[in-house]
């Protein structure tokens, strides 16, 4: 078969690094029409429905609840529930790595791969693998990695990288897609049919029959975990579309790269979980598929299973006090979709594979602020306070935000590099400069309510101002809500 | 000699291992207070009801039956969806096969992934469903088979007790072994990918056809 086209997997390091950061790149994406309608429908489509699908449980609030004390409680004993899941897992028949940082876990891989003479292996969508950049370095050693998951084929096809957590080609339309399909296919593996039109049931089927041929012929697969149970050694992925099933259950050898947060205690704390990640992420009852698979099953599945543990900055984000609960993420993206910043300017943006609210403070935390990207992304919120209220494991993202913003003053003013006020002041001009943005901003802080009264000190170039002083609270109706009303009538 | 070894798991696992403690030593473990609800306070009937409504939901077909009807029922379905070979679990019950004209291929260990992508569709049995998320859960326990052949066929015809449907979630996983692999089906396959419109079916089954048993 022809060699792999490099284009196919352009490099994290290269295509996020080079990136300019955050406000160039809001300005940039804020001037892609396309983008900006997509990602308009689509984080709208999933607001309303995830309102939805959590307003039929009446427990949920005692959900999110249960959810953030778990991960809490599992963050504060990490080191045992570690070892604990890798003696369960160990005796079920797992082999388990640890991986300090990206580089150990990509040669793990890499080696696993090769002491199996591989060439080829199939993966489900893993936000892990993508932050260790495993496809650009298995590329670069001959090893092709399929995505499989249908987003994910379509930016592997693209030469893209993903947008969002759940819809990662969000931002491609259906005809655009057609012409990758068309364009790419053929190039690795069976082509699209020459009759492919852009209807989304006709597209889906195309990447079936693309993909079903590398289902059954490839050996090796790879995955991460939405979940890793310490008492049992279960690791559990969630999915819609069958692609992972595939991936867990073909492949003679299963790779599987896990972050250290992904842990729960007990196999029963999964009844919170189940319940949470569904509603919130896809605004489901229940998402198509969940396997759970606990080390090796004689006869039914992958006989040899590969776990890798992986830290890379996850130590760092468990030093910070405040910081600490952005572990507890599960990855849902509902922070994405109600935010008012993410709806403009898109994932790409943030630069990383982890975007939107999230992203802001995740990204920081594991790798600090010296860098220029991830020193301005603290500043890439309005602080409205929506995304605290959507998160399924109430991530107080405004305080942490906050938290950041001031870290980011302290290390600019002691390495004498542009200010952070510079920095702060750009960022709030492009906030501030379109009067819609600042609206939106206001509408979602006013709905939000009670959440954001605890957001009562602004640091930066306002911290001066507010050290002394509580900020007045948000008003029911911004100034141009009520104009919109009255066109000034009251006068 | 162990200085030339490439990999040295056991020092990055000390080294992760000693900054998470470091990292947690101030750190206390919050108490869980599980306040959420674990039953519906639904009997037999209302379970079966609800089951029934939220499996449809996903647009699988759902039929309820006496338990002998099953085999003319079964017959029925692949007959109507022209499914023309079956492959069942090495335990299924014959009996259950009594009316069907289809060819059935018992699962053995000789039977490759390509041989199962010839077989048009699968009939398995169940371990637990439901109701509130129209949920089936398999374990690979009697008449389930293993995973493989419930993923690659694309009519999936999944019988399900109505004794086996339980309320909530946190029913369903007390009655789970972990030990076991554990596949959740929540309807047929699907994909939002393409500007949000699902999709029914890209890689797994994209029939879903379930029975339930009273
Ligand atoms: S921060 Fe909360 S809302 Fe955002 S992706 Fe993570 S779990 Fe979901």
């Amino acid at each position: 078969m022809a060699k792999q086209d490099s284009t196919l997997h352009p490099r994290p390091g290269v295509a996020f690094l080079g990136m300019p950061a955050f406000t160039e790149a809001a300005h940039i994406a804020l001037g892609d029409d396309q983008l900006r309608r997509n990602l308009g429908r689509a984080t709208r489509t999933i607001r309303d429905k995830r309102t939805r699908a959590v307003g039929e449980l009446e427990d949920w609030q005692d959900l999110r609840t249960a959810a953030a004390m778990i991960k809490d409680r599992t963050l504060a004993d990490l080191d045992r529930h570690l070892e604990q899941f890798e003696a369960a897992a160990t005796a079920a028949g797992a082999t388990v790595h640890w991986a300090a940082d990206a580089d150990e876990a990509v040669r793990i891989s890499t080696e696993i791969v090769r002491a199996h003479q591989g060439t080829d292996v199939i993966k489900v969508k893993s936000m892990a693998t993508q932050e260790i950049g495993l496809n650009e370095a298995f590329a670069e050693d001959g090893i092709n990695a399929w995505e499989t998951d249908l987003a994910e084929l379509i930016i592997q096809l693209g030469g893209d990288t993903p947008s969002h957590f759940l819809v990662p080609a969000i931002h491609r339309n259906r005809e655009e897609i057609r012409q990758i399909f068309l364009d790419r296919m053929a190039e690795v593996g069976r082509p699209a049919p020459d009759d492919l039109t852009d209807e989304p049931r006709r597209l889906a089927e195309a990447a079936r029959l693309h993909l079903r041929e590398k289902f059954l012929t490839t050996s090796i697969g790879f995955s991460g975990a939405n979940f890793a149970v310490a008492e049992t050694g279960t690791l559990v992925v969630l999915e819609s579309e069958g692609n992972g099933r595939m991936c867990l259950t073909l492949p003679d050898v299963l790779v599987s790269v896990v972050g250290i947060e992904k842990l729960l205690p007990t196999f029963a704390d999964l009844e919170v979980f189940m319940q949470v990640l569904p509603r919130s992420s896809t605004a489901e009852r229940m998402n198509p598929y969940t396997t759970m698979w606990t080390g090796v099953t004689e006869g039914d599945g992958p006989q040899e299973l590969h776990i890798i543990l992986l830290d890379n900055g996850r130590t760092r984000a468990l030093a910070d006090n405040t910081g600490r609960q952005a572990l507890r993420c599960i990855r849902c993206s509902a922070c994405l979709n109600v935010c008012p910043v993410y709806e403009r300017v898109g994932g790409h943006a943030y630069g990383s594979v982890y975007p939107g609210p999230i992203g802001a403070i995740l990204n920081p935390l594991l790798h600090g602020v010296s860098d220029e990207h991830d020193a301005a992304l603290p500043f890439a919120s309005s602080l409205c306070g929506a995304c605290y209220e959507a998160c399924p494991v109430k991530i107080d993202i405004p305080t942490v935000l906050i938290e950041q913003r001031a870290e980011v003053v302290e290390e600019r003013a002691d390495s004498g590099r542009p200010s952070a006020e510079a920095l702060a002041m750009r960022i709030a001009a492009w906030t501030f400069a379109d009067h819609r943005r600042l609206e939106r901003a206001q509408k979602v802080a006013s709905k939000a309510g009670p959440v954001v009264q605890h957001v009562r000190r602004l640091p930066g170039m306002l911290g001066g101002w507010t050290a002394s002083r509580d900020l007045p609270p948000i008003p029911d109706e911004s100034f141009h809500q009520w104009w919109e009303r009255t066109r000034g009538a009251d006068r | 000699m162990s200085n030339d070894k490439i990999i040295k798991p056991m020092g990055s696992k000390e080294q992760v291992l000693a900054a998470v403690r470091g990292a947690i030593k101030d750190a206390v473990p919050p108490s869980v207070s599980r306040t959420y609800s674990r039953d519906l306070g639904l009997d037999r009937a209302g379970l079966v009801e609800l089951f029934t409504e939220r499996v449809g939901d996903y647009r699988a077909e759902v039929q309820v039956i006496d338990r002998d009807e099953l085999g003319r029922v079964i017959g029925n379905v692949l007959a109507d969806r022209r499914i023309h070979s079956v492959v069942v679990p090495d335990d299924l019950d014959p009996g259950w096969l009594t009316t069907v004209t289809s060819r059935v291929v018992r699962d053995s260990p000789d039977l490759t992934h390509r041989d199962l992508d010839q077989v048009d569709g699968v009939i398995t049995g169940s371990a637990v469903g439901i109701a509130l998320t129209g949920t089936i859960v398999m374990d690979a326990g009697p008449t389930q088979g293993r995973r493989a052949i419930t993923l690659i066929p694309d009519t999936h015809l999944c019988i399900v007790a109505a004794d086996d449907i339980v309320g909530t979630v946190p029913e369903a996983v007390a009655r789970l072994d972990a030990t076991r692999p554990l596949t959740w089906i929540s309807g047929p396959s699907a994909t939002s990918d393409i500007e949000l419109d699902r999709v029914e079916g890209v890689h797994g089954p994209r029939n879903l056809v379930v029975l339930i048993l009273t």
